[in-house]
């Protein structure tokens, strides 16, 4: 089954490449209506305690040790709900508004779901580096492809900003960060086997870590991957290009989907396989997280582009998950597999907001936005509920992974979780400054207010039901992912003198 | 005084024997006008090297020496030939309708062209001094000339020069490097060379020296930094389909005879030619990965390319084990499926435009030649070793041999040179989907009004001209994709022939 659910889509995608142009979308859409619906049958028939399920086992490459595993638990669960949720979205989106070339922009879709599923289901290091680097390739298709010229911030200087270059940079920061994640990868799987048989299952590695000596620097090859991917604070350089330029559904499921593979690879490999490290390092992490947060925070409420808003505001909702994974504490990392489903289905719906109120304002420029509120209050009203999740008000469940984060950062290391709280203040900040400046304000000239289409509405709407559901039901999440997310973190209990024994 | 001829085992010999039967025949129905049509020719040609390729795998199994020792058959020669007749087959294919072989007569042109995988497959098989340099030279002097074919341009009869003065520089030192050896070991077979080495210490500056010699020499042949200036002025001045076929059969010849050589003549002394062959593998992926950042002819970029990628090859052999091996034959056989397939777009747009090999001439061609966009975008995804590629398992299988022979920063420079390579990969890719194609092609030739004639004119650039150049692409970019999805074919034809070398 869960065959069906990795390949559909890209199958799919295929398919549309032969059909008219005009069908294409609605034959793109069957791949990710068939993955997310049996990724809501495999949540349905989840057992919480059953660790890995739906496992896949075929020999790949025999002389390499590189298996086909397969499976998914607690922690990959929800993550492949939201990809398929979040996909079947921007497909139908797209299908309603189809781009240019429709076919090659649909089959980089099915690709593109097919290697994130592939990332999030993945229990061969190698096949996981594998996916995680097949993902990147369709969008720098999608990116440079269709995206946009922006105009830049030419208030400070800064000129036209055009795809192609800012879709390179995007791309290179990206592999440079994946590609040392494959060289270390190798070397763990080797470095483990000692001459014996060679064997990247993540599990059978975590069960027999490698000397300390070298978790220390295959660490860091696979932190820089995920920290890039993220983005995190010093690495973020590609993000506010690359966000200026991106086709919105595109960049939606980038940001929504993409950005929580690189925290997901923290909990799936990191933790597990090299536990001494990440005991070792937790403090470099946490200054990470909590300079994300800050630096995420301050720069999107001093940013006017709206894209930026939604992708400084990123880079510190992804600082609190890291934050959340590396107090290494049940609470914390369970709360970051919540924050992650509530990022990623905040974040895509505002940026296909975005998109309607662009065609509106003809800018992503909230200066010269203003008042669309008045005529469109289904579209207001959308727009407010995504804002107070994104802000994490009480009630959302944004507010409860949040709480559970801090809660296990306050456990382990209490200095963190103090400064992180500053950015929860800064996020309400920013979260309504963008509404009020787009909805309210006084309307500019020759902007019109308009509600949001009724196909484009449902497709919004869709997304924000699942925000609400999730705000009534967070222990759909938490109950399932609890288990998972405690054997994780057991490998890293460990005192590093046990460690060093092995 | 009784004289004994060694005994031949015609069988294990057919391939070559097919080989140079072929070029007899070729060159001289070539002479006959009527037969020397352009179709004719290529087709012979192919059929020839279809029979090698055929005799090479019902040689495949074996495993023995072969003319009183002066060559090995085994798997591991063999992959080269088969390489080899892969690549010219597919360079046939592309010089159908090439000036080049027009003005050279298509008899001469394809009989050279023989001449070289002949030599190419015996230099794979060589275990002997003599044999190894002969093979060297018959690999060498056909494609001088073959460079300098196109005799009415100036830049393919500067290519020709030039790579004949490189060449033969290289040879030279290759020579007396191969002297040096026989003087320090007192043999020239191979075996006999491993043997005579075993004592020593490394200490020998006759050996060392003449060791030092044939990594110069060869190094010019593999194209390997700092030896490979000519390469990009060679690559861009040659009638294209010929650079296609050195690109990847020249390499994959040299490579696998530089494999052999080291390993099993050279073994004894192993520890003091590694880090030398693994300094020139760093200098050259560097030297190769800058140079190509800022070129746009296409063909000099993807000299340069070779030369960087050249420099991942060698990774292979330094490690010395059969992991590397292995490691060295699966990428050579995906190099030479990538790099065509690249090729085959970069000839049918020189042939389509008139910009020729600029990297304007790809603008666009994403949105009106869709069937060359896609082999050109998986031949330059696979090259820049992305996922989903047989380059991808190609450089996979490069690192897990380089961490698992103690080479592990060798691995790690292949890392960051791929790296810098995506610059100038993915700026070829973007020209091709994300630039407007230019404005003028839309102009169609007008036909002319009167006296015109079906063959003269309307000749519609384009599908039917280029069906067989467009086919190839096609062909090699599927395989590329194949080979990156289920490698275990290729991986397990690559063990073979690593495994029927062996390594003491």
């Amino acid at each position: 089954m869960i065959q069906i659910l990795l390949w559909a889509p890209l199958a799919a995608g295929l398919l549309a490449c032969a059909v008219p142009r005009r069908a294409s979308g609605w034959v793109a859409l069957v791949g990710p209506l068939v993955s997310l619906a049996l990724a809501i049958d495999i949540v349905v028939r989840f057992d919480p305690s059953g660790g890995l399920q739906h496992t896949v086992d075929e020999s790949w490459i025999p002389t390499l040790g590189v298996r086909y595993e397969l499976a998914v638990d607690g922690i990959s669960l929800f993550l492949v709900l939201l990809t398929t949720v979040l996909w079947f979205a921007a497909t139908l989106w797209s299908a309603i508004n189809t781009p240019e070339r429709p076919r090659t922009w649909f089959l980089m879709f099915g690709l593109a779901e097919t290697a994130v599923l592939g990332a999030f289901c993945a229990q061969d290091l190698i096949l996981f580096v594998l996916f995680f680097d097949l993902m990147l390739i369709p969008f720098y298709f999608l990116f440079g492809s269709w995206g946009t010229e922006h105009p830049g911030r030419p208030q400070e200087g800064e000129g036209r900003i055009r795809p192609v270059p800012a879709t390179l940079k995007m791309f290179i920061y990206t592999l440079v960060g994946s590609l040392l994640m494959l060289a270390g990868a190798i070397a763990t799987g080797i470095l483990a086997a000692d001459g014996g048989t060679v064997d990247f299952n993540i599990q059978h590695l975590a069960s027999d870590p490698l000397g300390t000596g070298s978790q220390y620097w295959i660490f860091w090859f696979f932190a820089a991957a995920f920290l890039v991917k993220m983005p995190a604070f010093p690495l973020h350089g590609w993000m506010p290009d690359a966000y200026r330029v991106a086709p919105l559904p595109a960049l939606a499921l980038f940001s929504g989907v993409l950005s929580k593979v690189g925290a997901y690879g923290f909990l799936r490999i990191v933790l597990p396989v090299f536990p001494a490290a990440t005991n070792h390092f937790q403090e470099v992490i946490l200054v990470i997280a909590v300079a994300s947060i800050l630096y995420g925070s301050v720069m999107a409420f001093s940013q006017t582009s709206a894209r930026l808003i939604a992708g400084y505001s990123s880079v510190a909702q992804l600082g609190f998950i890291t934050l959340g994974i590396f107090s290494l504490r049940p609470d914390g990392a369970d709360g970051a597999v919540l924050q992650m489903v509530n990022h990623g289905l905040v974040i895509a719906p505002l940026l296909l907001i975005i998109v309607v109120l662009g065609a509106r304002a003809g800018t992503d420029d909230i200066t010269r936005m203003g008042g669309l509120a008045m005529r469109a209050p289904v579209l207001a009203g959308l727009f407010l509920i995504a804002t107070i999740a994104l802000l994490a008000m009480p009630g959302s469940a944004n507010f409860i992974g949040e709480f559970y984060i801090l809660n296990g950062v306050f456990q382990e290391k209490i200095v963190y979780a103090f400064v992180a709280c500053v950015g929860i203040a800064l996020a309400a900040y920013y979260a309504l400054r963008l509404y009020q400046h787009a909805m309210h304000n006084r309307k500019p000239e020759g902007i019109e207010s308009r509600e949001v289409g009724l196909l484009d509405g449902t497709v919004i709407g869709g997304l924000v039901a699942c925000i609400v559901a999730l705000a009534l039901w967070p222990g759909l999440i938490l109950h399932r992912a609890d288990d998972s997310v405690t054997s994780q973190l057991s490998f890293t209990q460990q005192t590093p003198t046990q460690v060093a024994e092995r | 005084m009784t004289f004994n001829a060694p005994d031949i085992d015609y069988a294990g010999l057919s391939p070559v024997i097919a080989l140079t039967a072929g070029i007899c025949i070729v060159l001289l129905l070539g002479l006959i006008p009527r037969l020397g049509g352009r179709f004719t020719m290529a087709y012979l040609t192919i059929a020839v090297l279809a029979a090698t390729a055929g005799l090479s795998i019902w040689q495949w199994e074996q495993n023995q020496d072969l003319v009183a020792g002066a060559l090995r058959l085994d798997a591991f020669g063999l992959a080269a030939a088969l390489i080899a007749c892969l690549a010219a087959a597919i360079a046939v294919l592309l010089a159908i309708r090439e000036p080049a072989a027009e003005e050279a007569g298509h008899g001469a042109f394809y009989s050279l062209l023989l001449g070289s995988v002949l030599g190419m497959t015996l230099i794979g098989q060589a275990q002997n001094l003599i044999a190894f340099f002969i093979a060297l030279e018959l690999l060498s002097i056909p494609l001088y000339v073959l460079c300098a074919s196109a005799r009415r341009t100036e830049p393919s009869l500067e290519s020709g020069l030039k790579y004949l003065i490189i060449g033969s520089i290289g040879s030279a030192t290759v020579l007396y490097g191969f002297a040096l050896l026989y003087g320090g070991s007192g043999s020239t077979d191979f075996g006999a060379i491993a043997e005579g080495l075993a004592g020593e210490t490394g200490n020998d500056t006759v050996v060392l020296i003449g060791t030092a010699m044939v990594i110069t020499g060869l190094a010019f042949k593999t194209s390997v930094a700092p030896f490979h200036q000519w390469t990009p002025d060679v690559y861009q001045g040659a009638p294209t389909p010929i650079t296609a076929f050195m690109a990847v059969a020249t390499k994959a010849a040299a490579f696998i005879a530089l494999a052999r050589l080291f390993e099993v003549a050279l073994a004894p002394i192993a520890d003091d030619w590694q880090p030398a062959l693994a300094a020139l593998a760093v200098v050259s992926i560097a030297v190769g990965n800058v140079g190509a950042l800022s070129q746009d002819s296409l063909k000099r970029l993807m000299g340069y390319s070779g030369v960087a990628q050249a420099g991942y090859m060698l990774a292979g052999v330094v490690v010395a084990t059969e992991t590397g091996l292995e490691a060295l034959v699966f990428y050579l056989a995906a190099y030479t499926l990538m790099n065509l397939a690249v090729f085959a777009v970069v000839i049918a747009r020189e042939r389509e435009t008139d910009r020729g090999d600029d990297i304007e001439a790809l603008a666009g061609i994403g949105r009106s030649r869709p069937l060359l966009a896609w082999p050109l975008t998986i031949g330059m995804l696979a090259l820049a070793g992305l996922p989903g590629t047989s380059g991808f398992m190609g450089k996979l299988f490069l690192i897990e041999a380089s961490v698992d022979g103690d080479y592990t920063w060798l691995g790690v420079a292949i890392v960051i040179g791929t790296m810098v390579s995506l610059a100038y990969y993915l700026r070829v890719v973007s020209a091709v989907w994300m630039r407007p194609g230019p404005t003028e092609e839309a102009a169609q030739p007008v036909p002319a009004i009167a006296g015109g004639s079906p063959e003269a004119d309307v000749i519609p650039r384009g599908a039917s001209r280029c069906a067989l150049i467009v086919g190839s692409a096609l062909l090699c970019g599927a395989a590329t994709v194949v080979f990156g999805v289920v490698p275990s074919p290729l991986l397990d034809w690559a063990s073979h022939a690593a495994g029927s070398l062996a390594l003491p």
